[in-house]
């Protein structure tokens, strides 16, 4: 047997991937042949690192270098200098920005020091295609646990002692849950996992898949045994390829090991997992859609109770739990709840996964403990603002949640502060915006978002979204009175209040914590027709500073609409009645002559 | 609507899909996205003889392609191009993206130009929100896209 000394991460995330990783695997692979070390060193292919600001990433294991932004030309560096010669390659390790030193341990750099990895422990470390080395890390050894030690009821007691809530965004104690699915009487349930990430700017499930699906597979059949469920199924959206492939082969191996199907460990427990596709409906993370989808019907939700415990996916019981919860499943059975009670906040324990975008220096996938302020999280983890500009708002929760503010900041997260300040903890989106974010435009974008993805099944959500959104879009175009402002409220909380499910109880939200949070900019936007972020055409005039304007003509020539004119050495002037406010004069000017206001 | 002429051998793919699902009603999402992947769209005619095949009327079958974003009765251009309009991309200047793809190509979002070169689409969150704004032309990705970008995205594809 070959001694591998060496091993080269790379991530294979979708993020990564985008960046072209996979030629970096290749090219690793290629130089690692040619100079003779592949029986040394190896690449694997691994999950998500959660740094995808930095992305595609390279870490050789066993002296933790983080490489950064490594393109294929970089590999053969990287091979004759690190793996032939054990020097570090300066140029591609992380510059730390405050400090403008580089770093080369992902342990030492600010982006991973207050992370805690539970959900994500395996992304960006073993590679997701292959079972033995999920084992290597424990792999199901939990279900082995359950199986042999526990009785369904003991592991319900775990989990629940655990305190863990649902990571989908409700927070629903996920002990409680297996406890009511377990009660129930019926000659067949089901163990569900909802993968239909529909919230825009949240991809931790995805990540979860693609780097660590065995985790999600082995809480599964725990639930199974838990709850007497023998069939699996995962609801995944159909436009995560990446996700689907890796979990398919996990299936196929876990199968192969005797780790699904009958008999399990020999213990008599059978079960097995399928999958179901979704097709882009954001109404289908809302568990009694769900259910209607993998039936092969219209996503539309039904009315609770009878809740899936009961009544569920072909009127059998049916327990419904997110990707990052099961994620969270085998470790507390293996390290037990009190540990995991240890991490987080009196009622939110242990971690949550964030996808941090937006506005911020390092966006990404990060994993911290409940009750981290959002100060640590954007200032620390994040790096700050881009570009050296001001904070403005932090929108978490995705299109059912709302956007917080300065006054937010130290805040310690968890499910019920965030309940509290207007938002919602969500799925676990995460969107940082700066002073160039208008929120009217904010709450319009999510707006649109909840329209279209409304399935219309009652009127609140079908026309009472519709309507918010018009009223909107009027403030937009500099049409609002404060007359709309009043409806805005009244409307957000009728929807709220009549709604049938989730989706239209929490879709005022955005607006309802823009126009608590952000009322002057509602009123600068109705009584002085002014954007101050600069975001709303129809309140913007450009105009051009005749001082500082030479004539040069060249705004005139490249404006489509003919609305500039003026003589050569000349001024020019911008007739407002024909500009269509597109900009391109200004970016066509040398002289800064073109203004915005 | 014109009627469309199906291919036999496609017609025949698709009863073979519909078999292998054992003609289950339950299984009318798998089967159109198997059926989506053999023509490239959901025209009526499709959709008439899936619901045949699973014993299910034609309007639930329409139901459920109108109800899902990902099932699509036009046909996409031979270069689909999709803007991501995730909250990430967005506040980082994805709909001025967009914007000067509508300029270039002439066209409104869910059109094709009249070429059938080009179709023009937005998607929530391709999950490469470090690359922001992204756009996609058929499974490539282009990431940090500004507005000035799109003339250079489209001539890789002009000659193709």
């Amino acid at each position: 047997m070959t001694q591998i000394k060496m091993h080269l991460l790379v991530c294979g995330g979708t993020g990564c991937r985008s960046s072209h990783s996979e030629g970096v695997s290749q090219a690793l692979n290629e130089s690692l042949t040619n100079h003779g070390l592949d029986a040394e060193a190896k690449v694997v292919t691994t999950g998500c690192f959660g740094f995808c600001e930095k992305g595609p990433i390279v870490k050789v294991i066993p002296d933790n270098t983080f490489y950064v932004q490594v393109t294929p030309d970089d590999a053969e560096e990287i091979v004759k200098e690190h793996v032939l010669k054990g020097r570090k390659v300066q140029r591609l390790l992380y510059l730390d920005p405050e400090r403008e030193k580089t770093v080369s341990d992902d342990r030492h750099m600010t982006f991973y020091k207050k992370q805690i990895r539970i959900a994500l422990r395996n992304c960006g470390f073993i590679d997701p295609e292959n079972i033995d080395e999920y084992i290597a890390r424990d792999g199901y050894m939990a279900l082995a646990k359950c199986l042999s030690e526990y009785t369904p009821q003991q592991v319900i007691d775990i989990i629940k002692k655990s305190g863990l809530r649902g990571r989908g965004g409700g927070g629903f104690p996920t002990g409680l849950k297996w406890e009511i699915t377990a009660r129930v009487q019926a000659d067949q349930k089901y163990v569900i996992c909802n993968a239909d990430e529909g919230d825009p700017g949240a991809f931790m499930d995805r990540s979860i898949l693609e780097g660590d699906p065995h985790s999600v597979i082995e809480a599964m059949a725990i639930n199974g045994y838990c709850t007497g469920a023998s069939r699996g199924l995962v609801y995944i959206r159909a436009e995560y390829p990446l996700a689907i492939k890796r979990l398919q082969i996990a299936i196929e191996q876990a199968r192969t090991y005797g780790l699904l199907g009958e008999n399990i460990f020999g213990t008599g427990f059978h079960f097995d997992i399928q999958l179901r596709y979704g097709a882009g409906a954001f109404v289908c993370g809302e568990e009694t859609a769900l259910i209607h989808s993998m039936e092969g019907k219209r996503g539309e939700p039904t009315f609770k109770p009878p809740f899936p415990s009961e009544h569920g996916y072909m009127g059998k019981p049916s327990n419904v739990n997110n990707v990052e919860t099961y994620a969270n499943i085998p470790v507390i059975i293996l390290k037990g709840p009190a540990w995991f009670a240890s991490i987080g906040t009196e009622k939110s324990k242990g971690t949550k996964v964030f996808a941090l975008a937006g506005k911020v220096n390092n966006v990404g996938l990060i994993e911290v403990p409940m009750g981290i302020t959002l100060r640590e999280v954007i200032f620390e983890i994040g790096g700050g603002i881009k570009a050296g500009k001001e904070f403005k708002a932090v929108q978490t929760g995705g299109p059912s949640g709302g956007c917080l503010t300065a006054r937010h900041l130290d805040t310690p997260i968890d499910y019920d502060n965030l309940l509290a300040a207007g938002s919602m903890m969500g799925s676990g989106g995460m969107i940082v915006m700066d002073q160039d974010d208008c929120m009217v435009s904010i709450a319009k974008f999510y707006l649109e978002f909840t329209v279209e993805e409304s399935c219309g099944k009652c009127s609140p959500c079908r026309i009472g979204n519709k309507r918010l959104h018009e009223i909107l879009e009027k403030i937009c175009k500099g049409e609002g009175t404060m007359e709309d402002l009043e409806k805005l409220k009244n409307l957000s909380q009728v929807i709220k209040d009549t709604s049938l499910c989730g989706l239209g109880q929490t879709s005022p939200n955005p607006v309802l914590s823009t126009l608590e949070n952000f009322w002057d900019e509602y009123v600068e936007h109705v009584v002085d027709k002014k954007c101050r972020a600069g975001v709303c055409k129809s309140l913007m005039k450009y105009t051009i500073d005749a001082e500082a304007c030479v004539g040069c003509t060249a705004c005139a020539r490249a404006c489509p609409v003919n609305a500039i004119s003026g003589e050569r050495k000349q001024p020019h002037t911008i007739n407002p009645s024909i500009c269509i406010k597109c900009g391109a004069c200004m970016e066509k000017c040398k002289f800064n002559a073109v203004l915005l206001q | 609507m014109a009627i469309i002429k199906l291919p036999e051998c496609k017609v025949n793919q698709l009863k073979e899909i519909c078999k292998s699902f054992n003609h289950d009603s339950g299984e009318l999402i798998n089967v159109l996205h198997k059926a989506q992947e053999v023509f490239g769209y959901l025209p009526a005619e499709v959709q008439e003889i899936v619901a045949k095949e699973l014993n299910v009327s034609v309007a639930h079958v329409y139901g459920v392609v109108s109800f899902y974003s990902f099932f699509t009765m036009t046909p996409k251009g031979r270069f689909p191009i999709s803007i991501c309009m995730g909250t990430a991309c967005y506040v980082r200047g994805a709909e001025k993206v967009l914007d000067e793809f509508r300029r270039e190509l002439g066209v409104k979002v869910g059109e094709s130009t009249p070429d059938g070169r080009y179709s023009l689409a937005c998607l929530r969150c391709v999950g490469a929100c470090g690359l922001a704004p992204v756009v996609m032309v058929g499974e490539k990705v282009y990431g940090r896209v500004a507005p000035e970008d799109v003339k250079g995205i489209l001539a890789e594809y002009s000659n193709l």
